[in-house]
């Protein structure tokens, strides 16, 4: 048992998984301004932003995420010399930050057109048909009903891009919770497996709330129909 | 567009208007496009060596395709045992033993929410110190265990949502011409949810494949650290790795289309339900993960 709590002394995992929440807080912003942009663009009746946002939906979610952010630190950054601040560990983290974002945007940008295919079509007729036009129509009757229904699809990205931000260790993120339990796990070969249920709890703390707020959100919130 | 909810048929001005964005919607992307691709030329990356290279015997005999053939045998070896997993652990989900229904959800919820690199980086240094399989061998098998408790638990759930979303007259048949209750699980219901599910399922090889590629954390040789090998040895890193995010975008979008194209067909199946003497037919079970226009990759749902 003093083995064990030893490693809690031995390396800050508070630490780690507070950086995690920070890749992950950053990157979902981002993600949902981005994913917004895309889907508004998708569900556009204009054939060239429609064009564009498909293509980046089909490029970026068929692509592994460890190419996205290994590109980012190896053709980028070394290949390239583009950087996103001065400083070296900073740099790596907005690095990683982005490459989750753009990843994650084809996400973002596919469950809020999923929540505006939730809407039938009759009521956008009703909207019409009591006279309400385009602007005042998507206002009060079809977003609220469409962000509704994009609840539960947006939380399950944000599930998975808080699982994907320990991808950021081959982006050179060296302090977040994958890097540190590797850290751990290489230097007490005495407790690996309560080291990686430690760091696996983690997780699961994190992302079963996440889970049981937005099942009870779109519950709250369901629209009934 | 017409048949969006967002949007009436336009009339003649709102086509004008239309046309008029949409030309300078092309215009801004190729304008877009023209910055990235100058902007690579001034580096030096669009020079015909960087690129020339790609495409030679060399490249592809040594480098790309012994890491695409790592990768997809990783891949098919996690596909194989994410489907017995799915289906056992599924079956426990469906159980009416309280235990076994209890350990079947614990074991399915845990792994879902552990992230998958967690688990490649633990057996890969569980495998090499515990001497389980041969040390070489550690990363691949790591890469496949790791796959295959996500993904299958993953599958779980999908057997799970299939067999829950069957009319129900299915199982009281079965009970009524005297099966047990796992029988008719086992004959009737899981076979048609198997059938119901495969969209959702080929959308989770699309993920495998994906989630393959972490692998290169741990040292498996695949496709990402091959061509990450290649680029180091020619100085075209950059363009190396876009040509493994063309490979996998390749085949992930064809499996995506190979999803739609089934999901089309058991659907069109559909309005046969009606008719007599025939099965009646599992219709697509709503909202399961991995559907064409859901996320495959974020396929939790709670």
């Amino acid at each position: 048992m003093d083995d064990y709590l030893s490693l809690f002394s031995q390396y800050n995992i508070a630490a780690a998984f507070w950086i995690t929440i920070q890749l992950a807080f950053w990157s979902a912003l981002i993600s949902l301004i981005l994913g917004t942009v895309l889907a508004l663009m998708r569900i556009s009746p204009v054939p060239s932003f429609e064009a564009f946002g498909a293509a980046y939906v089909n490029i970026f979610r068929n692509t592994p995420l460890t190419i996205i952010i290994l590109f980012g630190v190896l053709a980028l950054f070394n290949q390239l010399g583009f950087t996103l601040s001065s400083d070296f560990n900073q740099n790596f983290f907005r690095m990683a930050i982005m490459g989750l974002a753009i990843y994650h945007a084809a996400f973002v940008c596919e469950a809020i057109r999923s929540g505006v295919n939730t809407v039938p079509i009759g009521q956008a007729e009703a909207a019409r048909a009591i006279g309400l036009g385009f602007l005042p129509a998507a206002r009060l009757v079809i977003l609220p009903q469409a962000f509704r229904g994009a609840i539960v699809p947006l939380g399950n990205v944000l599930i998975a891009l808080i699982k994907n931000t320990t991808v950021a260790s081959v982006g050179s993120v060296a302090i977040e919770a994958s890097s540190v339990m590797k850290t751990a796990l290489e230097f007490r070969a005495d407790i690996i497996i309560p080291i990686f249920l430690t760091f696996a709890m983690g997780f699961v703390i994190i992302v079963i709330p996440v889970g049981l707020l937005t099942t009870w959100l779109s519950k709250k919130l369901a629209v009934a129909r | 567009m017409s048949a969006s909810v967002l949007f009436d048929s336009p009339g003649p001005k709102g086509r004008r208007t239309i046309l008029l964005v949409n030309v300078v919607g092309v215009a801004v992307i190729a304008l877009l496009l023209y910055l990235v691709i100058s902007g690579l030329a001034a580096k030096g990356q669009m020079s015909p060596q960087k690129w020339a290279s790609l495409f030679t015997s060399n490249a592809w005999l040594n480098f790309f395709l012994p890491g695409l053939a790592s990768t997809l045998q990783a891949a098919a070896v996690s596909i194989v045992l994410s489907i017995a997993f799915g289906l056992v652990f599924g079956l426990g989900r469906l159980s009416e033993h309280k235990a076994w229904n209890w350990i079947a959800a614990v074991v399915v919820e845990f792994f879902r929410a552990v992230p998958v690199l967690l688990m490649m980086v633990f057996f890969n240094i569980f495998f090499a110190r515990s001497g389980i399989v041969p040390g070489s061998e550690s990363p691949f098998w790591a890469v496949v265990v790791a796959l295959t408790l996500y993904n299958g638990s993953v599958v779980a759930e999908l057997v799970r949502a299939g067999v829950h979303n069957l009319p129900k007259g299915q199982r009281e048949a079965g009970i009524a011409i005297g099966l047990t209750r796992g029988q008719s699980l086992r004959l009737i219901e899981v076979p048609q949810a198997l059938v119901a599910m495969l969209p959702a399922l080929i959308g989770q090889f699309v993920v495998i494949l994906k989630d393959s590629a972490l692998g290169y954390i741990i040292g498996y040789t695949e496709l990402l650290f091959y061509s990450r090998t290649f680029g180091a040895a020619n100085a075209n890193t950059l363009q190396a790795l876009l040509l493994a995010a063309a490979i996998f975008i390749t085949i992930n979008y064809t499996l995506t289309k190979v999803a739609e194209w089934v999901a089309r067909r058991l659907g069109s199946r559909g309005p046969r339900r009606s008719k007599p003497g025939e099965p009646a037919v599992v219709g697509l079970p709503a909202g399961l993960p991995g559907l064409p226009d859901t996320d495959a990759d974020a396929g939790q749902r709670r």
